[in-house]
């Protein structure tokens, strides 16, 4: 067991990528993930690894694609627009059966939006980073603990499965210092035959690619890489209930939001309101599964967000009809406060206990 | 001896080794169509040939095999 | 029998899988391929070259190159290859891109990788036009050149000026080497072959970045025979794209491209003193 240490969420996610294997970091500079860069760029060579600052994050998610492609853990990160903007090289990598682990810190949107926190890229991330059909796999940390823990569990996750794998955070949780304990240097990562590093004569070629001229056979790759979604689905649902069990209403966050909404709930408790907080650690695959059983007993479901509801929209999926649900959010980098959580509890209770 | 064989099955009936042939003894075959729908080159006069590969270097389809 | 015993002087390239391209009759873009896949026979490299192939005409060249190949983005293959060659510096890494690629979508890969002089090796095919979708203006499309996007030809007062990408790369301290080439006569193979054999030697020697832009031809979206688009480059594309070397640090008696820009910038304070400790 390591020590703790006070340190900053955005370097922890650097610091742990490195300790998960991750040699290279391709980046362009974008508020605020800045720290993630500078760090990587500081300490990157001193480990033998590759920082490279590229012209754009098109390019730096090109370069991802390569390195990656190579058999490398690899990594980068970015803040909305620039996420926009590496969608391209994302779906790319769906497409290629390629892992790589990618960090959004995300701020106000849409547009140049704003540089504070806000959730507002959900959709982006859990429903469509890119053109066709793919998925990945999304962890929304709550804590800087959890950004340490889940950037080593992304590059496992990632190269177990072939996919790209998003780490989810607000520019809270990044600008944030808790203390922390970092994971362990790994030192075995997986074999990589399928990598292209060279025949050696020993092979025949290896092809990382993403065309399909012949529509069935497209046809058949997609459906074999939702196979592996439903793997995924199966697998790699994680989410933590906080006073769930017994819960009439139950406020689903994730994040930062769901730090405040963890205070509104107990706030509401004392109040006598039964509440409780269901927090999505995997915004995909969506932890359907914990949710449905809180179905039989809650009376209502209240999202918090920072950001129009979009979270909602799974939320109803899930619950399909059998309650009431609800969402209660700020956006442009609003961070809503544990008082309007609070009564937006209130109300909501007031309004399912008629 | 000299000689230039074309693969009916990759020659695509260009003539680039037609212009290319110094001594102008490549033609395309108008008797002959291949599998993908060409006249496919062949060299008329196998006894002048050089063996000088210029009919091999211009083809875009590396249908062209040298002997010498 | 034959009374003397002949060898084999000309065959497919080891390197060139035995599969017919998707490539139109006459297309320039089979020459190259074949003198790449000489170059990488006669190096002795196809056990460690990965080549990169993105959109276009070219974007199949994974069902022709033995080497791995991993297929790129539109424009992004000089990032791509980079991430290549940052993670394992021993491969040999390849890409081959034609005009709308390099030179338009992919301009701002293409630039930097070249100041960065990233040693890999760039096989451009310059045929003024894109192919692949059907024969739309491209950057390098000359001035009243007709196209299916300019079809009353290239009209520079709203379409502008077509790229030299030789010309312009040059302009930078990256770059080890950059020659304009084609490939329309037999002696112009054997120049093409010997400056994209350079170009690859050049990176196993780690002399760095080499680009070699091939002055090409597009029958089908011309609207030519094969012969006749090689007499229509000729005309029109040469005098505008002048063959010749526009870079090559060692030939003009540099140590290397770092001792070159060094020179060329002596007079900056940082650059000759040095940065932080």
């Amino acid at each position: 067991m390591s020590e703790k240490v006070l340190m900053k969420g955005n370097e922890v996610l650097a610091e742990s990528a490195m300790r998960a294997g991750c040699k290279y970091f391709f980046g362009y500079p974008i508020t605020p993930q800045t720290e993630l860069s500078a760090y990587m760029s500081k300490h990157m060579p001193k480990i033998g690894g590759t920082f490279l600052q590229a012209e754009s994050e098109v390019a730096a998610i090109n370069m991802v694609y390569g390195a990656a492609a190579a058999g490398a853990r690899v990594m980068t990160s970015s803040s909305s627009p620039g996420i926009s903007l590496k969608s391209e090289g994302v779906s790319y990598i769906a497409g290629a059966d390629l892992p790589a682990v990618i960090i959004n810190v995300m701020r106000g949107g849409p547009g140049l939006g704003s540089i504070q926190p806000s959730q507002s890229d959900y959709w982006q991330a859990t429903k469509a980073l890119g053109h066709g059909d793919f998925q990945m796999v999304v962890y929304a940390p709550s804590t800087v603990q959890e950004m340490a823990d889940y950037v080593a569990k992304a590059f496992d996750v990632a190269d177990e499965y072939r996919t790209p794998v998003m780490i989810l955070l607000d520019g809270l949780l990044g600008q944030m210092m808790e203390p922390v304990e970092l994971p362990e240097p790994k030192a075995d990562i997986p074999d990589k035959p399928w990598a292209c590093t060279g025949t050696k004569g020993e092979r025949a070629h290896n092809v990382v690619n993403s065309l399909y001229l012949d529509a069935d056979l497209l046809d058949q790759t997609n459906r074999e890489r939702y196979e592996r979604y439903d793997k995924i689905k199966a697998a790699e649902q994680i989410s933590e209930e906080y006073l769930c069990d017994d819960a009439d209403i139950v406020v689903v966050a994730f994040g930062a939001a769901a730090r405040i909404a963890r205070n509104a709930v107990n706030a509401a408790r004392e109040q006598g309101i039964k509440a409780g907080l269901f927090r999505p650690i995997t915004l995909w695959p969506f932890p359907v599964d914990a949710l449905e059983k809180t179905v039989a007993h809650a009376r209502g479901y209240l999202t918090v967000e920072m950001k129009m509801g979009q979270m909602v929209d799974d939320v109803r999926l899930v619950v399909a009809g059998r309650a009431p649900v609800v969402f209660y959010g700020r956006t442009g980098g609003v961070i809503p406060t544990p008082a309007e959580v609070l009564d937006a509890i209130v109300a909501f209770d007031q309004k399912v206990g008629e | 001896m000299a000689k230039m064989i074309v693969d009916d099955a990759f020659c695509k009936g260009c003539g680039l080794c037609v212009d290319a042939c110094p001594l102008h003894i490549v033609e395309l075959d108008q008797d002959k169509i291949t599998d993908k729908g060409y006249h496919p080159a062949h060299c008329i006069d196998m006894d002048a040939c050089t063996g000088c590969c210029s009919c091999a270097l211009m083809c875009p389809d590396v249908a062209i095999t040298v002997w010498r | 029998m034959e009374q003397k015993e002949e060898k084999v002087v000309f065959e497919r390239p080891d390197a060139l899988l035995p599969v017919v391209t998707n490539f139109c009759p006459g297309c320039t873009h089979g020459i190259v391929h074949r003198l790449v896949a000489e170059t990488i026979d006669e190096l002795g490299i196809e056990g460690k070259t990965v080549g990169v192939t993105p959109v276009g005409c070219s974007v199949m060249g994974y069902n022709f190159f033995g080497c791995d190949m991993v297929e790129a983005a539109h424009g992004r293959a000089p990032a791509v290859a980079t991430g290549i060659k940052r993670v394992n510096p021993d491969n040999i890494v390849f890409a081959y891109q034609g005009d709308g690629d390099l030179a338009s979508i992919g301009t701002a890969e293409t630039v930097h990788a070249a100041t960065r002089g990233e040693n890999i090796t760039i096989i451009f095919i310059n045929n003024a036009i894109y192919g692949m979708t059907g024969g739309q203006m491209a950057p390098t499309s000359l001035p009243h050149q007709v196209t299916q996007t300019s079809p009353y030809g290239r009209d520079t007062a709203s379409a502008g000026y077509p790229v030299r990408i030789c010309e312009m790369l040059s302009t930078l301290d990256g770059p080890a080497y950059l020659e304009r080439v084609t490939v329309d006569t037999p002696a112009n193979v054997r120049k093409a072959k010997k400056a994209i054999k350079k170009a690859f030697q050049n990176q196993v020697d780690g002399v760095g970045y080499s680009l070699i832009e091939v002055v090409s031809t597009c029958p089908t979206n011309w609207g030519m025979t094969p012969q006749e688009s090689f007499t229509w480059m000729r005309e029109n594309m040469l005098p505008y794209y002048p063959l010749g070397v526009y870079r090559d640090v060692l030939a003009e008696g540099h140590e290397s491209v770092a001792a070159a820009a060094a020179e060329r910038a002596k007079d900056s304070k940082i650059v000759a003193e040095g940065g932080a400790a």
